[in-house]
């Protein structure tokens, strides 16, 4: 699209108006990368200083002033995995019953409506509602499967919707071919529906769980702890996390311009982190791509 | 299956149905028919799609549907094997008889209906999957897990296809590296592997070429002999070419039914006349 625009753009077609329209469309995408640029040149310079073997395998020491950020890389790396549990099987058999199964009508609208208005809401929200819902009625108290679950509803209404989205794309030509051989719906699903939409549907998820990776609010009243010395030796255990181990460094810590440093150092590994995450998504996606190309 | 195979089926149900009951004799005339059509109405929401029609299909033999677009053929083609269950708020009345059983009568397993009622689309639509994968999918869906056996079906489906010789060398190859004509016989060659008794096939070489129409009239003529087949088509000189009756849809209605010469040669109803003589549709 980009190149077919760039070579039919002949000097005579553009007329002033469109030139200013241009001009400002094209700047309001130079500021926001540059805005982007700006913050990740903030991070990594001033992190990149602190990084090194011990930074990302040993656990804090001396009031938190020296030391690694290992239990806190582990702790997200855990709960990532709890969220990933929950969320994953739960948010993609919503979708296929609701792209598969249910009738559509106002009852499917009303439950796709929600689910998006759901996906707006503060994800302090969620973590009170975590907090009300498994800390105390379910008993599990502060804890790696009551942040884990709590961050699974948060990115629920984005895996519902973007695997619904993925199911979405599988030609209906695949699905009735399917049930014209005399498949049953869950026969077209798992071997026809299923293996085309499973890279959407990761895709969407990774996305979703790397947002969720990030939040601090979900798991401020939910299990996140200050400081541990050990790690998580249980899904009831308490844990330590980068986002909030990333809070505590820039704003509740007892000597913040003491330990600036290792704020910036943690900023930088879960930027990375969810970055890394981005890309397996990225690749995923480019991968499907090409099958489907080769028509696989 | 063999003609003579098939032979022998009928005549035993005849003689089984000859054989007690009183009604014996009317059902006998049902039972040499592969479908019977009784007073269908079909309605898309309150939407009349078709219009009491009642029309019989021999068990071997080509049927061909013409008419204007949105007339219907469609719609009637997909009442034969309920694919319409699957579009929602649709409703039916009047009786669809396959084989003699009634098959809207809430006993009748779908799936077993669909297995003997195939169906070919208008654009082919292989899945994207291997040419083998493909042909396979029928039986493997029925629960055949065999390789061998499934190596068996695959090739004599393929040869059933007329596409055998083309892709006997690359049957791991994805199905949509195949040519528009190709698929098609493959979607063909897929649907003989569950050994249907009745082909339901809606304009299927309206997306391919030429030849490629050439190659798939060839095989729809082989096939007929062992096989009910059904086709929708809008083009007037393949319905003459292959079939050997032929119904007029018009709005919603089957205006005129009859020997495929009959109907080409010596319509009775004006509106007949005009369509296949070309001055609307
Ligand atoms: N899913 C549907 N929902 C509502 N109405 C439909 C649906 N499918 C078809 N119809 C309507 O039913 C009528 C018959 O359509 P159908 O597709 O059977 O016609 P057709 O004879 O196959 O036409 P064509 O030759 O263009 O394929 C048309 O008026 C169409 O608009
Ligand atoms: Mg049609």
């Amino acid at each position: 699209m980009r190149e077919r625009h760039g070579k039919s753009r002949t000097k005579g077609q553009w007329r002033g108006a469109e030139i200013i329209g241009y001009w400002a469309l094209r700047s309001s995408l130079i500021i926001a990368l540059l805005i982007l640029f700006l913050i990740l040149y903030d991070i990594v310079s001033k992190g990149i200083g602190v990084i090194n073997w011990e930074f990302i395998t040993a656990s804090p020491r001396s009031g938190m002033t020296e030391g690694g950020i290992y239990p806190a890389i582990i702790g997200t790396l855990y709960v990532t995995l709890i969220t990933i549990a929950f969320a994953v099987p739960l948010g993609v058999a919503a979708a296929i019953y609701l792209n598969e199964y249910a009738v559509q009508g106002r009852f499917t609208r009303l439950v796709r409506m929600a689910l998006r208005n759901l996906a707006g809401v503060p994800s302090i929200v969620f973590g009170l509602f975590g907090m009300a819902v498994f800390v105390k009625f379910f008993g599990f108290g502060p804890s790696l499967i009551a942040a884990g679950f709590t961050l699974g509803l948060l990115t629920l209404p984005v895996t519902v919707t973007a695997s619904e989205e993925a199911l979405a794309t599988v030609p209906r030509a695949y699905r009735e071919g399917a049930f014209a051989l005399g498949a049953t719906r869950w026969q077209v699903v798992r071997s026809v529906v299923l293996p085309r939409a499973l890279p959407g549907i990761l895709t969407g998820t990774i996305l979703g769980l790397a947002r969720a990776a990030g939040e601090t609010a979900p798991i401020l009243a939910t299990g996140a702890a200050f400081f541990l010395p050990y790690l998580p030796s249980s899904l009831r255990s308490r844990f330590m996390a980068l986002p909030y181990h990333l809070f505590i460094m820039s704003t509740q810590h007892h000597a913040i311009s003491q330990v600036r440093p290792i704020a910036y150092g943690t900023a930088l590994i879960l930027v990375a982190l969810v970055c890394m995450l981005n890309l397996v998504a990225v690749s995923l996606r480019r991968r499907y791509r090409r099958r489907v190309a080769r028509g696989l | 299956m063999a003609l003579s195979d098939k032979m022998a089926q009928v005549t035993s149900r005849n003689a089984e149905l000859a054989q007690g009951s009183i009604e014996g004799q009317a059902h006998t005339a049902v039972a040499s028919y592969a479908v019977n059509v009784e007073h269908l109405n079909f309605f898309y929401g309150s939407k009349q799609a078709l219009f009491d029609i009642s029309v019989d299909f021999e068990e071997t033999g080509v049927a061909a549907l013409i008419g204007p677009s949105g007339c219907g053929k469609t719609t009637f083609l997909r009442v034969l094997n309920r694919m319409n269950d699957l579009v929602s708020n649709t409703r039916l009345e009047g009786r669809i008889l396959v084989h003699g059983e009634d098959i809207y009568d809430s006993f009748t397993d779908v799936v077993e209906l669909r297995k003997r009622v195939g169906m070919v689309f208008q654009q082919p639509n292989p899945f994207p999957k291997s040419i083998y994968e493909n042909v396979a999918y029928g039986p493997r869906i029925h629960g055949l897990k065999n390789r061998r056996q499934l190596d068996e079906i695959v090739e004599r489906s393929l040869k059933g296809g007329a596409l055998w010789e083309e892709v006997k060398d690359r049957l791991h190859e994805p199905a949509l590296s195949l040519s528009g004509g190709q698929q098609q016989r493959l979607c063909i060659a897929r649907v003989l592997a569950v050994q249907p008794r009745i082909l339901l096939m809606d304009e299927p070489t309206s997306a391919i070429d030429p030849i490629a129409t050439q190659r798939i009239e060839d095989l729809i003529r082989e096939l007929c002999v062992d096989y009910t087949i059904i086709i929708v088509t809008h083009n007037m000189q393949q319905a003459a070419r292959i079939s050997d009756h032929t119904g007029f849809f018009f709005q919603g209605r089957m205006i005129e039914w009859g020997e495929t010469a009959q109907i080409f040669t010596n319509p009775r109803d004006q509106r007949t006349e005009d369509y296949v003589t070309g001055r609307f549709g």
